[in-house]
């Protein structure tokens, strides 16, 4: 078979942000599998609780304080990290560098809240079925807080130690953009946790 | 000007561009090669390979099951030992088989069928396999130690739970789950972004081969599926290991919700497994009818439904356990509609070969014994979907009969036509036609003789997963027979297998494209260079070299001396952005080889999971550690890249 030749690729851009990169499509698929896992998860929390007389079983709901105080530094950390997203689009170094250490700080912080929010829980995961899938919710968030923390923290590392370039910068696009997907897997998870042994006990 | 209008003048292919190409992409020489290669083709053949073998050890034990049911109250097999056989027989198949060779096929085939000179996430899949071998060798290592798993591949609690199968054999179970579910993961979020990203300019979504279509809807499947199954088997292995109740009636736990998490997996399952067939039947169906697939916006549409409406079946895998009445309607017609784009399928591959010039050679045999068997499956299918039937033949062998028709029809058929159709273009030598034939005509019949007679065996009460019969249920002949079908399927196998063993070394030169075939996997030689095509190139229609006739069209512009890939948009495939692309690395292996310390060690203490994701995470730091950037090798781009903000 002959060929012709009808196009030349060399002056296309050698990286590029959000959907124009591959990074973001993992980044994408990782959410996607994340999103069913959660959505299993909280749809095993409901089935327990509607074949349940009294939700909680045998426990008192868990303490309001440090859940409501996870979810508003997660609130506020959207903001820093559309920042983030923003500068680091616009491939300003400077304040990229900021407002990562910044972001990083606040994944740092929620991770602390955490913590502490695993002993106000008020029920152990062996005690039975309720502890079982409250601790497994709270587990499988938290699994997702270290990996962004670690993520996060590498990135933010790598931008004072190394060659900041495009890909570095759509790396932090993404970056952020799965720390808004983590935000928002946490909302359904608080109301389950501990809004639904309140309303629906 | 756009890159496409900066045509130069048509060029032949340069044998010097092509040693260069070939250098940046080769895997090194060696063990050290064999242990790093990010080469999809590379890892494809041994992922097939290991597939292939998972397929043989799994049949020599439906062999040992068949031999100990030809007669009545035979003591072959020792109950316990059969419960391990049925056990590993069906995990081997499903989980170590069936969809790890499918995607397998996707490794080796979605760059070449898209034009692309690699995959998108290339150690993404390395890792993939790693972690699947290790899998795979784990439960087989406890299958010899005798302490293989013993309720089932469903593993349904709480035959499965703590209390009723005590020891380690369901842990080991449960966690080769993880490994598997993990390996596919990986492989479909890197087929899925291939198959988005990384098409050849011209390759609209509307001109996408439908392997590559089946192959995208299996890979969303995957990822919607499959963390179910994990969800499943980590409570369960966590009600074992560290006295949680998920499934615990008495302290508030559900075993429905097991068979529900199960069965939300194991129902798109059956699909995940079956969607890649029929993207490999429509490919040998055109092929070998000589005309374009008929009804091409239909085959896609019903790709995309029979996707959609897969997640929408699974309580019907629960009929016998009690469901409201409205759950009991809605489920049946659930699964009487899937039917229906699995019939607009068949009815397109008739009318494609009704109007085409059908050559019946071995691939296109086996689309027939495809259509033949697979009907007859939906039929039974069709039948179970009916609760009252259900009710009555639950937990038979007419539901035995019923999944081996779909899945051996469905999957296993055009499977082996696949592997025989690609086998020239992977090895460059042809396999030998007439043993092909003997091979499809042994299985065909070896098939239906083993697993026909089921459906009686089923109807007259025989229950599955018994090891033996008293004589006077009158079961023997059918058993028997059934038997005897399974040592003829089996030689079928072996003849088929051989064949390919044999033309491996000894075949006929194939050429690029000897079946004149009209896909872009053939316009590159046989086997592929480790770039896959010396020049990108661009798609004019569905079926590239029958479109474009003698003159391909190229496009040119992609590094010789570093990896680089092209990415173009999601729709319309149009010229994006070249993006560098990993060479050869051990991290892939490393990660899993720390993921298999992590996931064997927690079977035994809970607090290893804790101290060796520790190593994993290093391991995970160490390949993403940041190297010198694509834009620092090839030089800053001119233009803007995509997506910056001003």
């Amino acid at each position: 078979m002959s060929e012709r030749l009808v196009g030349d690729l060399s002056r296309l851009p050698s990286a590029g942000f959000s959907t124009h990169g591959l990074w973001f499509w993992a980044g994408m698929a990782f959410i996607l599998i994340e999103t069913t896992g959660f959505a299993l998860a909280g749809a095993s929390y409901i089935y327990l609780m509607n074949g349940a007389d009294a939700w909680p079983l045998d426990a008192p709901p868990p303490a309001l304080g440090w859940g409501t105080a996870m979810t508003a530094l997660l609130l506020i950390s959207l903001a820093p990290t559309m920042v983030l997203s923003h500068v680091a689009r616009m491939r300003d170094l400077k304040a990229t560098r900021f407002w990562a250490l910044v972001v990083g700080v606040l994944n740092g912080l929620a991770l602390v809240i955490r913590g502490f929010e695993f002993t106000s829980l008020n029920v152990r995961w062996d005690q039975d079925a309720y502890g079982s899938i409250t601790w497994a919710l709270m587990l499988l968030h938290t699994l997702h807080l270290v990996t962004d923390f670690i993520d996060t923290g590498l990135l933010t590392v790598f931008l004072f130690t190394h060659q900041v370039d495009t890909e570095r910068f759509s790396d932090v696009d993404d970056d952020a953009f799965y720390w808004m997907f983590v935000v928002a897997a946490w909302a359904p998870i608080y109301l389950l946790v501990y809004w639904a042994p309140r309303w629906l006990s | 000007m756009s890159p496409v209008d900066a045509a130069p003048p048509a060029t032949a292919l340069d044998p010097e561009r092509e040693a260069r190409l070939a250098l940046t992409w080769a895997t090194p020489p060696g063990l050290w090669g064999w242990l790093t290669t990010v080469d999809p083709k590379e890892i494809g053949k041994r992922y097939v390979a290991t597939g292939l073998v998972f397929f043989v050890l799994g049949g020599l034990l439906a062999l040992l099951m068949r031999t100990q049911l030809a007669r009545p109250e035979s003591g072959l097999i020792s109950p316990d030992r059969y419960n391990q056989i049925f056990s590993m027989h069906g995990t081997t198949m499903m989980f170590l088989f069936a969809v790890p060779i499918m995607e397998a096929m996707a490794v080796y085939l979605v760059p070449l069928v898209v034009g692309a000179r690699t995959m998108a996430f290339p150690r993404l899949n390395a890792f993939s396999y790693w972690v699947y071998l290790a899998g795979g060798v784990m439960i087989y290592v406890a299958f010899l130690l005798n302490i293989a798993p013993e309720a089932g591949w469903t593993g349904y609690t709480p035959l499965s739970g703590p209390e009723y199968s005590p020891g380690k054999r369901t842990d080991i179970w449960a966690q080769m789950v993880t490994f598997t579910e993990v390996a596919a993961l990986a492989a479909a979020a890197s087929t899925a972004t291939t198959i988005l990203k990384l098409r050849a300019p011209g390759m609209t979504l509307a001109r996408m081969p439908l392997f590559a279509w089946a192959m995208l809807v299996t890979a969303f499947m995957i990822m919607l599926a499959m963390p179910a199954v994990m969800l499943a088997t980590s409570f369960l292995i966590s009600d074992r290991l560290v006295g949680t109740h998920f499934f615990n009636a008495p302290e508030g736990g559900d075993n429905l919700l097991y068979q529900h998490l199960f069965w939300f997996f194991g129902h798109p399952e059956v699909y995940i497994i079956f969607l890649p067939g029929l993207g490999m039947v429509s490919e040998i169906t055109q092929t070998f009818s000589r005309r374009t697939t008929f009804g091409y916006p239909l085959l896609v549409l019903a790709l995309l439904a029979i996707g959609f409406l897969a997640f929408g079946l699974w309580v019907h895998h629960m009929f016998t356990t009690g469901l409201p009445h409205m759950g009991n309607s809605f489920y049946t017609a659930a699964s009487m509609t899937i039917a229906l784009p699995s019939g607009i399928q068949i009815f397109c591959w008739i009318a494609t070969m009704w109007d085409g010039k059908p050559r019946f050679q071995t691939p296109l045999l086996f689309v027939v014994g495809f259509i033949i068997t697979f009907v007859l499956g939906g039929l039974s299918g069709v039948m179970l979907a009916s609760v009252p039937l259900d009710t009555q033949v639950h937990d038979t062998y007419f539901v035995v009969a019923h999944f081996h028709y779909v899945l051996i029809g469905g999957a296993v058929f055009p499977l082996l036509g696949g592997i025989f159709y690609w086998f020239p273009k992977v090895f460059g030598r042809m396999p030998n036609e007439t043993a092909g034939k003997w091979s499809f005509w042994l299985i065909f019949l070896g098939f239906h003789v083993a697993f026909f007679p089921m459906h009686l065996l089923g109807l007259w009460g025989m229950p599955r997963r018994v090891y033996t019969y008293p004589s006077e249920m009158g079961w023997a002949d059918m058993n028997l027979l059934s038997t005897a079908g399974s040592l003829v399927l089996a030689t079928g196998v072996g003849v088929y297998l051989l064949n390919l063993a044999i033309s491996w070394r000894r075949g006929r030169p194939a050429g690029p494209n000897p079946w004149q075939a009209g896909g872009l996997e053939w316009a590159t030689s046989s086997p592929p260079p480790p770039h896959n095509f010396g020049y990108t190139p661009f798609v004019e229609g569905r079926q590239p070299l029958w479109t474009s006739g003698p003159h391909l069209p190229l496009m040119d512009g992609l590094s010789l001396d570093h990896r680089e890939v092209l990415l173009t948009t999601v729709s319309d495939a149009a010229p994006d952005v070249r993006e560098g692309s990993p060479g050869p690395t051990l991290w892939p292996l490393l990660t899993g080889l720390a993921t298999t310390a992590l996931f064997v060690g927690s079977i035994f203490n809970e607090w290893l999971i804790v101290w060796l994701s520790i190593p994993v995470t290093l391991c995970v730091v160490g390949w993403f550690w940041p190297k010198p950037s694509h834009t620092s090798k090839v030089g800053a781009p001119e233009r803007t890249p995509p997506g910056a903000l001003a």
